[in-house]
């Protein structure tokens, strides 16, 4: 009896240590890049911001009979043949796409860096600074602002650098190396796409130099991993270096373009300052309202009240104040009381599903904010049509344009106003989320939503009623959490669609089709 | 610290003397059986709070939660299948609430269990006796409850397997009982396709570290009456730290140690009826709240074999 019972124990232990509780990731499974297209005149089409790469000196490549190019191939043979299972695995990550795993190493180190400083002694906050970035608070603070602005200048410097490079490629028209020599082992499908410069060297050069400098405490990692997808290429065949040489100069040529009009964008003072915290907060009063204030203790300093006043991607800086909408109901209005009775009442009754809903939307603290959400539900689709690099960097490039934007129009009008949180007006009123530290009106949520639905409906327009839905149970997550009004959410659906529509008339016209 | 020590003590003997103490209330920790063919029912009402927690190991308070409290009633049930194998189940409801900040109190039922208990050895030399124990447990969530909002959340939604050895020794009324438990925790699913640990994982699931707790008891025991001292230790078996000002997650590296006292007593003219209570604090910990709390509890034995002499 006591052996039976011995060996059981001992047979139970194996089998519950034998579980395997390993998480099988939703982006495990991506298969390899297989464009229907290559979009060989992706030459043509319109950068957002480098319009021209004149200014760079693109070496023409050696012929591909001469003997440097004949001594590449045979370097080449040998760093492609007898492959390590340890270098399979790299050649299988990169081998998805470029540009797709650059912006999911971007959600990482948001998600990453997205913790606000803790308070010094004396209830001041610290200001995380790019200048001392490894010492404690870590540059940066990936706040949603921050993180809107960082995923659309990597998504536009990775796009125009591959207009650049396609259009050298059809320039130069070099053949991939395995055309030239068919004996070389290839790990990856060939293509017919041209290979000097190589894109995947490209889009690691321009992803380098930005992030380097929008995540400096991370520069080790970076710089790891823009070099293992260039060696990736050697392993897996693809390229040889000097097709690996032009792609990362050209990409980081146009990087340190983009970085150019990133500095002088207006990020820099969007932090305000001491005295412009207590100017909003009286001019909110002299429009005889009630003004923000900070629910945390210490009360910290509104977040990034000048981000409103950024450089715009897509609309020029003047329209602003047509793009901006009307005031939110007066905070002692009638109208201010009904939406807050509603509030009061979503979170007085949570239900599980409206729990669940605020929880999906969440993208607070620690995560990849909602930019990195929806950037995470538009790679899941991406990935099944079959894009080419460039349609990969293109369509990036247009969600994330729009995202910033939205933060550019949604912050401008936060500050406009400066109206107070659900739950300053009315203390019963407790969250099931955190409260973010800005004024309500409009939702970060439902703008960046509403603009990112509207973009991704054009682009994959089979999804367009999904995308519409997602965006207003994001919004609608925002009023059962209890941090918003419906005004906040209603409001800020509409503005935020504004702006996929400019992003959409952009799309319409910029040779892609 | 020490006068904090002097007062726990003084509360702790004071409810030592308000519910002179139980016993035969078992939990799967200790190493008291329940009688063959009786039925214990147990109810009690727990409460616990903290103002200070740790993130890692850095401890802090935090103005945004004040002191965070959580109440719980738990009804537990333990049967004696024989002198020296019990089965026993138990279903706590909970809730939660903070004093300051905005963030919303949760409540509800949290995970039912199930342990079984036995016995396979007791010995007796003179005036001292031995006992070892083996106990297997399984507890699972009784519904969805929240996991993604701690630390309002009133549990960690994973269901948990686990197995303790328990060894008992008594001098005349006098004893010592240690025991270690291994929980292997299941994976939970939590709200959102995406979190950071200490990377980006792009899933809804979430692996859960296995723990280990270990346990000294030792004071005065008879048939009527214990008074005990325990030390409770648990610790995760992997799990990250919470970060600098970061929020905490539920597969955050949680360690404890606790320092109590616990009383139980069946009255001498209605030996059915008991009564227990303990007092505890945290001593160390690391993810966790620095929590102090106390618990009292009621026990009703009903004897299915009443008929028979004893």
């Amino acid at each position: 009896m006591k052996k039976i019972i011995t060996y059981s124990l001992v047979g139970l232990f194996i089998l519950v240590m034998s579980c395997n509780k390993d998480i099988i990731e939703s982006n495990s499974d991506y298969p390899e890049l297989a464009p229907a297209t290559q979009d060989i005149n992706g030459g043509d089409w319109k950068p957002f911001i480098v319009s021209s790469s004149a200014g760079f000196a693109m070496p023409a490549p050696e012929a591909v009979n001469s003997s440097s190019y004949q001594e590449e191939l045979k370097e080449l043979k040998t760093l492609s043949s007898n492959i390590t299972s340890e270098q399979r695995k790299i050649i299988d990550y990169w081998k998805v796409g470029s540009v797709l795993r650059w912006n999911e190493i971007m959600r990482q180190l948001v998600a990453k860096h997205n913790v606000p400083p803790y308070q010094n002694e004396d209830g001041t906050y610290p200001v995380p600074s790019a200048a001392n970035p490894f010492s404690y608070p870590e540059f940066p603070f990936s706040n949603p602002p921050y993180a809107a602005r960082a995923y659309a200048y990597l998504s536009l410097a990775q796009y125009d650098a591959l207009i650049h490079a396609w259009k050298y490629k059809t320039q130069y028209n070099r053949p991939a190396p395995y055309k030239t020599d068919p004996s070389i082992e290839v790990s990856v499908t060939k293509n017919e796409l041209p290979s000097y410069p190589s894109e995947d060297a490209v889009v690691s050069g321009a992803s380098f130099e930005l992030m380097k400098l929008l995540f400096p405490a991370d520069i080790d990692y970076i710089k790891e991993m823009a070099e293992q997808e260039k060696t990736y290429r050697l392993w897996s065949g693809a390229n040889v270096k000097s097709d690996l040489a032009a792609g990362d100069s050209l990409g980081r040529w146009v990087a340190r373009q983009v970085i150019q009009r990133a500095k002088t964008d207006g990020m820099g003072v969007a932090g305000g300052n001491p005295a412009i915290w207590t100017k909003l907060e009286a001019d909110c009063i002299a429009k005889g309202e009630t003004p923000w204030i900070s629910l945390e203790t210490p009360k910290r300093p509104p977040m990034l009240p000048l981000f409103g006043n950024v450089k715009p991607l897509l609309f020029d800086p003047a329209i602003i104040a047509s793009l901006r909408p009307g005031p939110p109901p007066s905070a002692t209005s009638p109208q201010m009381r009904k939406e807050l009775d509603e509030v009061l009442d979503f979170t007085s009754n949570p239900t599980k599903e409206r729990m669940r809903i605020v929880n999906f939307w969440a993208d607070g603290v620690a995560t990849y904010t909602p930019v990195g959400h929806w950037n995470a539900i538009a790679s899941d689709d991406f990935v099944n049509m079959q894009l080419s690099e460039i349609r990969w960097a293109r369509n990036y490039a247009l969600l994330n344009s729009s995202l910033m934007d939205a933060a550019i129009i949604c912050w401008n009008t936060k500050y406009f106003y400066f109206n107070a949180r659900p739950c300053q007006l009315d203390p019963r009123i407790k969250t099931l989320t955190g409260v973010p530290n800005f004024p309500a009106y409009i939702s970060g949520h439902s703008t960046f939503s509403a603009a990112a639905a509207t973009i991704l409906g054009y682009l994959a327009p089979e999804r367009s009623a999904d995308y519409t839905m997602m965006a207003t149970e994001a919004s609608n997550s925002r009023m059962y959490g209890g941090i918003h009004y419906r005004a906040d959410c209603e409001v800020g659906l509409q503005t935020g669609q504004k702006i996929g529509n400019l992003a959409i008339d952009r799309a319409k016209t910029d040779g892609s089709n | 610290m020490k006068i904090f020590v002097a007062n726990l003590v003084k509360l702790g003997l004071t409810i030592l003397i308000l519910f002179p103490v139980t016993l035969k209330a078992q939990t799967e920790q200790d190493a008291l059986m329940m009688g063959k063919q009786r039925l214990c029912v147990a109810g009690s009402y727990a409460y616990n709070s903290w103002e200070e927690y740790w993130e890692g190991t850095f401890k802090r308070n935090n103005d945004n939660i004040g002191k965070l409290s959580t109440q719980t009633g738990m009804l537990m049930l333990n049967y004696g299948i024989s002198n020296d194998l019990n089965i026993m189940a138990s279903l706590p409801y909970m809730s939660t609430k903070a004093t300051r900040g905005t963030l919303s109190g949760l409540h509800g039922f949290q995970d039912f269990s199930v342990f079984v208990k036995w016995r396979p050895l007791k010995k007796q030399f003179g005036n001292q006796t031995v006992a070892l124990l083996g106990v297997a447990g399984y507890s699972a969530p009784t519904n969805d409850y929240n996991i993604d909002f701690m630390p309002m959340t009133v549990g960690l939604g994973s269901k948990v397997l686990s197995g303790r050895l328990i060894a008992d020794y008594k001098y005349k009324k006098i004893f010592a009982t240690i025991s270690a438990a291994y929980m292997h925790r299941g994976n939970v699913e939590i709200d959102r396709p995406a979190y950071y640990t200490d990377r980006q994982i792009n899933s809804s699931m979430v692996k859960m570290p296995d723990a280990g707790n270990f346990q000294l008891r030792t004071g005065y025991r008879t048939s009527h009456n214990i008074a005990e001292l325990f030390i409770d230790n648990m610790t995760s078996f992997g799990g990250f730290d919470i970060r600098k000002n970061d929020m905490p997650f539920v597969s955050n590296e949680m360690n404890s140690t606790r320092l109590g006292i616990e009383g139980k007593h069946y009255l001498n003219n209605l030996p059915s009826l008991g009564f227990h209570a303990n007092v505890w604090t945290t001593v160390s910990g690391r993810n966790v709240g620095k929590a102090t709390g106390f618990l009292a509890g009621i026990d009703y034995i009903i004897d299915f074999n009443s008929s028979k002499a004893k």
